[in-house]
C-alpha cells in the first residue's frame, strides 16, 4: 500500500445537535478512486465538504500529504484562511450545481482561478485553459457564456475549471445529478478519462453502475459512519452488511 | 377664477431660481457620493462577522430608517454644533444629513445585491482556493452591481427630492430661492409652478441618464 495522500482522524460533525459525521476514519492513497454512496441526507456531501474545508469539523483532524491542516496552539486548532486556500488550490472540487460564474465566458471561467488565485499571468493562463477545455471537449464554447450551454457542457466547463488549478484530488459531489438523461453520458465519460490518468478522486453518486468500473473502493455511508468499505465487488455485489444490501436492493437492478 | 397669470416677476428674478437649481443640483451629486462612501463602509461593517462591527452598522441603518429625514438636517444643524461647539455652516450640515441618510439606504441596497447571490458562487469561488476578498471583488461584486443598480437608481432619486429640505437650514437651494423670489413679488402660483417644473425636468434628465448607466451597467445579462 502506497503512503495516504490524504487521512481523516476522527472526524465528527453536527449542525447544532445534528449530529451527521459520527466518528471517521479513512485513507486514501495517490491514484486511488472512491466511490461515496448512501441514501439522501446521510452526509455524503458534508463528508465531500470536509475535505476541501467548505465545512468546519466540528472534531478529528485531516492530514494532507503527511501535514495536518490547521494551526494548533495550546491545545486549539484554528484554521487560518491562508491555509484553507492552499489546501482547496491542492483539493478541487465539482459541484451538482455546477457553480459557474455567469459574467464570465467559459474560458474566463477556467482562466479565474489561475490568475486570481495562482497569479499567473493573462497569457500563460488562457494557454492552459485552452489545453483543459480541449481535454473536455468544448475547444468550440471557450467565448460563450455559461448561460449559453447545455448542462452537460456546463458541467465539463466545471471539471476543467477545477482541473486547471493541477488538483493533486478531486472531488465530485453528484455531478450528475442535475443533468438531464441524455446528458450525464458525455460527463462521465470525461470522468472516466480522469481515472485512466490515473487521478486521485473521490465521487459521491447514485449512478451505482458508473461506480463499479470507476471506482478501486466504494464506500456505504450510513448512520454518520462507513458502514462497508470494500472493492466494488466486495461493496456492490456481495454486500455482507444488511444494510447495504437493503439500500442496494432499493436501487432495484442497475447495470454493471 | 379670475386669476390672472403673470410670469413677468417671476422671468426678472430667475437668475435667482438658477442659482438655487445648480445648489440642488450640487447637493444632491455631493450627497450622492458622499453616501456611497458612507454606505460601503456600512455593508463592509454590516456583514463582518465580528459582532462589535456589525451592531453598530445595523443599529446606525435601523435609526436613520426609522426617523424622519427633516430630523437629522436639525439635528445636524441645531444640535451637533452644541457637541462640537462650532456652528456649522448651512450647506455642511445638509450635506452631512443627507450623506448619512443615503448612505444608511446604501447599504441596505448593496447589502441586499450581495446577499442576493446564490450560495453557489461562492461556493464555487471558495473551492478555487480564493480568499474572500478576492472571491467578494472577482466573482460576488460584479454580479451584485447589476442587482444594486435599479434600487440605487431608486434611492439616489429620493435623495435628489429631499434635498429641498435644506432649504428649512437656509440653503439656498431651487426650493430656498423660490421662498425668497416669492417674497419679493408675492406671486406664489408663479413662482412655486415654475419650480415644479424645473424639479420635474431635472428628475426626468436624471432618470434618462440613470436608464443609460443601468443598460451599461447589467450589460452581460
Ligand atoms: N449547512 C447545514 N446546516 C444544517 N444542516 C445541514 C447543513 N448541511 C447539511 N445538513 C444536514 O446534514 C445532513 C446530511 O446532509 P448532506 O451531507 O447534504 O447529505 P447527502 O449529501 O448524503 O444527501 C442532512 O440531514 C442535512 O439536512
Ligand atoms: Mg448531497
Amino acid at each position: 500500500m502506497q503512503k495516504p495522500i490524504l487521512e481523516i482522524k476522527g472526524l465528527h460533525k453536527r449542525f447544532g445537535d445534528h449530529h451527521v459525521l459520527r466518528g471517521i476514519d479513512f485513507s486514501v492513497a495517490a491514484g486511488e478512486r472512491i466511490a461515496i454512496i448512501g441514501g439522501s441526507g446521510s452526509g455524503k456531501s458534508t463528508f465531500l465538504r470536509c475535505m476541501n474545508f467548505m465545512e468546519t469539523l466540528s472534531e478529528g483532524e485531516i492530514w494532507l500529504d503527511g501535514k495536518r491542516i490547521g494551526t494548533e496552539r495550546n491545545g486549539q486548532v484554528t484554521y487560518p484562511e491562508r491555509q484553507l486556500c492552499a489546501v482547496r488550490e491542492r483539493v478541487g472540487m465539482v459541484f451538482q450545481q455546477f457553480n459557474l460564474f455567469p459574467h464570465m465566458t467559459v474560458l474566463q471561467n477556467v482562466m479565474e482561478g489561475l490568475v486570481t488565485v495562482k497569479g499567473m499571468a493573462r497569457e500563460q493562463a488562457r494557454e492552459i485553459a485552452l489545453q483543459e477545455l480541449d481535454k473536455v471537449g468544448l475547444s468550440e464554447k471557450v467565448d460563450a457564456w455559461p448561460g449559453r450551454l447545455s448542462g452537460g457542457q456546463q458541467q465539463r466547463v466545471a471539471i476543467a475549471r477545477a482541473l486547471s488549478m493541477k488538483p493533486e484530488i478531486l472531488l465530485f459531489d453528484e455531478p450528475t445529478s442535475s443533468l438531464d438523461p441524455e446528458l450525464v453520458g458525455e460527463v462521465l465519460r470525461v470522468i472516466n478519462h480522469l481515472a485512466e490518468e490515473g487521478r486521485t478522486m473521490l465521487l459521491v453518486t447514485h449512478e451505482l453502475g458508473f461506480a463499479y468500473h470507476f471506482a478501486t473502493k466504494v464506500i456505504f455511508l450510513a448512520d454518520g459512519v462507513f458502514h462497508e468499505v470494500g472493492t466494488p465487488d466486495e461493496v456492490l455485489k456481495n454486500p455482507r452488511q444488511a444494510r447495504t444490501q437493503e439500500f442496494l436492493r432499493r436501487f432495484g437492478e442497475f447495470a454493471f | 377664477m379670475d386669476y390672472s397669470w403673470d410670469f413677468g416677476p417671476v422671468i426678472a428674478r430667475f437668475d435667482m431660481l438658477a442659482i438655487g437649481f445648480l445648489n440642488t443640483i450640487k447637493i444632491a451629486i455631493v450627497s450622492i457620493l458622499l453616501g456611497v462612501v458612507v454606505g460601503l463602509v456600512l455593508v463592509l461593517m454590516r456583514l463582518s462577522p465580528r459582532k462589535w462591527l456589525s451592531w453598530p452598522a445595523a443599529i446606525f441603518i435601523e435609526f436613520y430608517r426609522n426617523t424622519p429625514p427633516i430630523v437629522h438636517f436639525f439635528w445636524f444643524f441645531y444640535a451637533l454644533p452644541v457637541l462640537l461647539s462650532v456652528s456649522l455652516d448651512p450647506y455642511v450640515a445638509a450635506v452631512l444629513a443627507l450623506s448619512t441618510q443615503s448612505g444608511a439606504f446604501y447599504a441596505e441596497v448593496f447589502r441586499g445585491g450581495i446577499v442576493s447571490i446564490e450560495r453557489g458562487q461562492w461556493e464555487g469561488a471558495r473551492a478555487l482556493g480564493m480568499t474572500h476578498a478576492a472571491l467578494m471583488r472577482r466573482i460576488i461584486v460584479p454580479q451584485a452591481i447589476s442587482r444594486m443598480v435599479p434600487p440605487f437608481i431608486e434611492r439616489s432619486f429620493e435623495l435628489l427630492k429631499t434635498t429641498a429640505l435644506a432649504s428649512t437650514l437656509a440653503y439656498a437651494d431651487l426650493l430656498y430661492q423660490a421662498m425668497m423670489v416669492n417674497a419679493e413679488t408675492f406671486r406664489p402660483l408663479e413662482v412655486y409652478t415654475t419650480i415644479a417644473l424645473m424639479y420635474l425636468v431635472l428628475l426626468v434628465t436624471a432618470s434618462q441618464l440613470a436608464r443609460l448607466a443601468e443598460a451599461r451597467l447589467t450589460a452581460y445579462q
